[in-house]
């Protein structure tokens, strides 16, 4: 039997390696998909998390090591692997999620879809720190507009010139503790406008559902009526005949001829522990951007003696993630509220995006703010301090017997919380590199991270927090806990605690400060691509994912292109 | 779920004879001067909630590890049952499985087990000292009069720190437990969980916090009457349908 050469091999089955796989297999490719994880289905009641109540949960939804957002968060993986550790140099603290399971980490996500805007591409520009994208926004708009079409978002068109306008569905009305927050931030001139998430609330095509308002997006939707990348891209694919999916199979390493070129993978089966080899005319790396780095740091051969595609030395630079704080505050304005089904769609209605563009700061890089709050539905903590607000009210906090139930119906909802979300500064020195000495269970050398924030993101946490404050007070809150000083670093979470990593192969046109071209393709390997946000240069102050499955488009249309041409 | 089951737990004796509880003083409770019994609905042991493999085994181990003595796990049930009682129209905390609610989660979240097992010595000994027995077994009000200075955080006694903080975790698992069961989502009037169609505050709420949507956001809003026809937009990023 003739060994089977696939036209493509896809490493990993999140948003890139899932837009990649759905492309190119529509395209007439024959594709081989590589998941590290099981297969999955969010409708399979066997995997089902989606409509369960807390009570159908042992420890009533409540985090375990294995599940670190919760008996029902979807993804499966975390923070820490059995078998597949990663180290720290020094004092560095860098925190990685990882998903195992087909769809990765779009299976939790927030599904807050924004789009980078025309500035965050040449922030270099502006403030003369990190490096611009070799692109701009007008040549990826084209492929937001597509993924708008194809995957469906909602949002506004407000106008903005860096969030732009897309292709959205309606948004859903504002719940309450929105409404309270909507007009906050209006006595502070602060803007606020719907929310940007690729859910559905209308019809986008007859194979999947109109979002039904369980709130619960992180559970992944089993009428597929929110992004993720297994039931929207995947799913269809292999239905199309083109795909063979691989799941629980661990790559070692792309292989290379003696031209430099990729000839295939090495994985391991990881239920036989076996060793296994496919071939391809063309590999896509799409693993996550560290788990990408990774790969790509053990694929050394002859011709790539510092890992594939890394002549720079710069796999897995410039590693950066988004910078976060949060805040909340008591609502008395909430208090013995009526009570009614607002789960809506999972997480918040509304947004502030940027408002400080060309401020003169302390820090440079915007941020956005994320709206919580409301009468979600009890699970595992739901009741902790059941009457702590009594403190601000004159009253005895604590004590037992049935009152408690007046208190619990009396602080229900009665909470307005605010995340933010910021743009950090790439670091050449910030890096995931090959632990000399330590490897997982497969025999695979492991990461090493090297992460130190810089005063920029510590003092944008501290701006971050003073305008929480003004924000939750101008909302009629009353502000919970304490205001994080500097010895806490104004309350920045720790570098990957966002799980928006993005960097470690970045593109460029000059070879020997990027790892891929503007298509994601290797410089070192022209049949070897990216498809994750290890392109990113800059990773703005939006969440990645909408801008991930943009490129990957981009870079499918160009493999597609390159292949007619003969080139791969 | 098999939530409705009342079950005796056997040799768990609490008798309320004159509002005292017979039980052990120690670690054997196998008290046998029993006119009543506490009991409470017990959980069920095997759960389906879409679990990958290794967690169907760590919930296997959890369930068959035992770790509370008879005596902790009456303390636990006489608390959650202050906490909350049972003589409430929608059911108490044993009425709601609490015992082996927190029995669970004790194992589960292993931090827990230094502080409800100290605890329950802690509030032994303070009930020794007090009144002559321990906690389970001094009278109804003598066990209140304990509570009053355990169960309010601002008592500054130093001597009551530990009790404090051991009746706050037993006061937070007992409301958690309740109110993540079906007779606490009908307690709290929670009525969520179930697909519907989200299309806004209620206009009553809306004036009774002196709130309302404004014609412009709305315009944004989807107009639930269209939710299902497929979406199209002309060349401008306009929604035509």
């Amino acid at each position: 039997m003739a060994e089977q050469i696939y036209d493509a091999i896809v490493i990993g089955s999140g948003a890139g390696g899932g837009m990649v796989t759905h492309q190119l297999a529509n395209a007439g490719l024959k594709v081989a998909l590589i998941e590290a994880g099981d297969f999955y289905d969010p409708a399979d009641e066997a995997q089902r998390t989606q409509l369960r109540n807390p009570w159908e949960s042992p420890r009533r939804g409540a985090s375990t090591r294995l599940r670190p957002f919760g008996d029902y968060n979807s993804c499966i993986g975390g923070w820490e692997l059995d078998g597949e550790p990663y180290t720290q140099k020094d004092d560095t603290e860098f925190m990685w999620w990882r998903g195992r399971m087909l769809g990765g980490r779009t299976n939790h996500w927030g599904r807050i879809s924004l789009r980078f805007g025309p500035l965050d591409f040449k922030r270099k520009d502006i403030d003369g720190l990190g490096d611009n994208w070799p692109i701009g926004y007008e040549d990826i708009k084209p492929y937001y507009d597509k993924v708008d079409k194809l995957i469906g978002v909602f949002g506004s068109n407000e106008g903005l010139y860096n969030d732009p306008d897309g292709y959205f569905l309606p948004a859903p009305k504002p719940r309450l503790h929105e409404l309270y927050y909507i007009d906050g931030a209006r006595k502070l001139n602060v803007p606020v406008i719907p929310a940007r998430k690729s859910i559905l609330t209308k019809r986008i095509n007859n194979d999947r559902g109109v979002c039904f308002y369980c709130g619960q997006c992180s559970r992944a939707c089993g009428i597929h009526a929110d992004f993720s990348s297994s039931t929207v891209l995947i799913y269809p694919a292999l239905n199309g005949g083109q795909v063979d999916l691989l799941t629980n199979s661990m790559v070692r390493e792309i292989t290379t001829d003696d031209e430099g070129q990729a000839t295939g993978v090495r994985y391991i089966d990881k239920l036989n522990r076996q060793e296994y080899e496919l071939k391809g005319r063309s590999i896509i790396v799409a693993a996550s951007a560290c788990s990408t780095a990774r790969i790509l740091l053990n694929s050394k051969s002859a011709q790539h003696d510092n890992g594939l595609g890394n002549s720079s030395d710069h796999v897995g630079r410039y590693l950066h993630d988004s910078t976060g704080a949060s805040r909340a505050a008591f609502l008395p304005g909430l208090m013995d509220r009526d009570i009614y089904n607002e789960d809506g769609v999972g997480g918040m209605h509304v947004y502030t995006p940027w408002w400080l563009e060309g401020e003169q700061l302390d820090f440079t890089r915007g941020y956005h703010l994320e709206i919580g709050g409301g009468m979600g539905m009890p699970s595992y903590g739901f009741g902790f301090a059941v009457n702590q607000y009594n403190q601000y009210l004159d009253e005895r906090v604590g004590g037992y017997g049935n009152q408690l139930r007046n208190d619990i119906r009396r602080f229900y909802g009665a909470r307005l919380s605010i995340a933010c979300r910021g743009e950090s500064v790439p670091q050449y020195s910030n890096r995931c590199e090959l632990d000399p000495t330590v490897v997982d269970e497969w025999g695979i050398p492991v990461l090493r991270f090297d992460y130190h924030w810089t005063q920029h993101e510590i003092n944008q946490a501290r701006h971050m927090q003073d305008t929480m404050e003004e924000l939750l007070e101008a909302s009629g809150g009353i502000l919970l806990g304490s205001k994080p000083g500097a010895d806490r670093n104004y309350g920045l979470t720790q570098p990957g605690e966002i799980i928006h990593e993005v960097g470690t192969t970045r593109m460029g046109t000059d070879p020997r400060s990027s790892v891929t071209n503007e298509f994601g393709q290797l410089h070192d390997a022209s049949n070897v691509f990216v498809a994750d946000a290890g392109t990113f240069v800059s990773q703005a102050d939006k969440n990645p994912t909408w801008t991930i499955l943009a490129l990957a488009w981009r870079t499918s249309d160009y493999i597609i292109e390159q292949m007619k041409q003969r080139n791969i | 779920m098999a939530m409705n089951r009342r079950e005796t737990l056997k040799s768990l004796f609490l008798a309320p004879l004159a509002g005292t509880v017979i039980a052990s003083t120690g670690c054997s409770s196998t008290a046998s001067n029993n006119s009543s019994r506490i009991t409470w609905t017990r959980l069920p042991t095997e759960y389906s909630y879409g679990r990958t493999e290794a967690e169907k085994l760590n919930d296997q181990r959890l369930f068959a590890e035992t770790y509370f003595r008879e005596h902790e796990l009456v303390t636990i049930a006489v608390l959650c049952d202050i906490i909350l009682p049972n003589d409430h129209p929608n059911g108490g905390a044993l009425d709601a499985g609490l015992p082996d609610f927190v029995e669970f989660m004790v194992k589960d979240r292993s931090q827990y087990k230094l502080q409800v097992r100290g605890g329950i010595s802690w509030l032994d000994s303070f009930a020794i000292d007090s009144y002559g027995a321990d906690f389970i077994n001094i009278s109804e009000a003598q066990r209140l009069s304990i509570c009053d200075l355990i169960a309010y955080p601002d008592n500054a006694s130093a001597e009551l720190q530990p009790g404090i903080s051991f009746f706050s975790l037993m006061r937070n698992l007992t409301l958690t437990g309740y109110y993540t069961t079906e007779i606490g989502f009908r307690d709290l009037g929670y009525v969520g969980n179930t697909p519907n169609v989200w299309d806004g505050v209620p206009e009553a709420v809306l004036r009774r916090h002196g709130k309302s949507y404004e014609a412009e956001w709305l315009s944004k809003c989807i107009d639930q009457s269209t939710r299902d026809v497929v979406a199209e937009w002309d060349d401008d990023m306009n929604l035509t349908s």
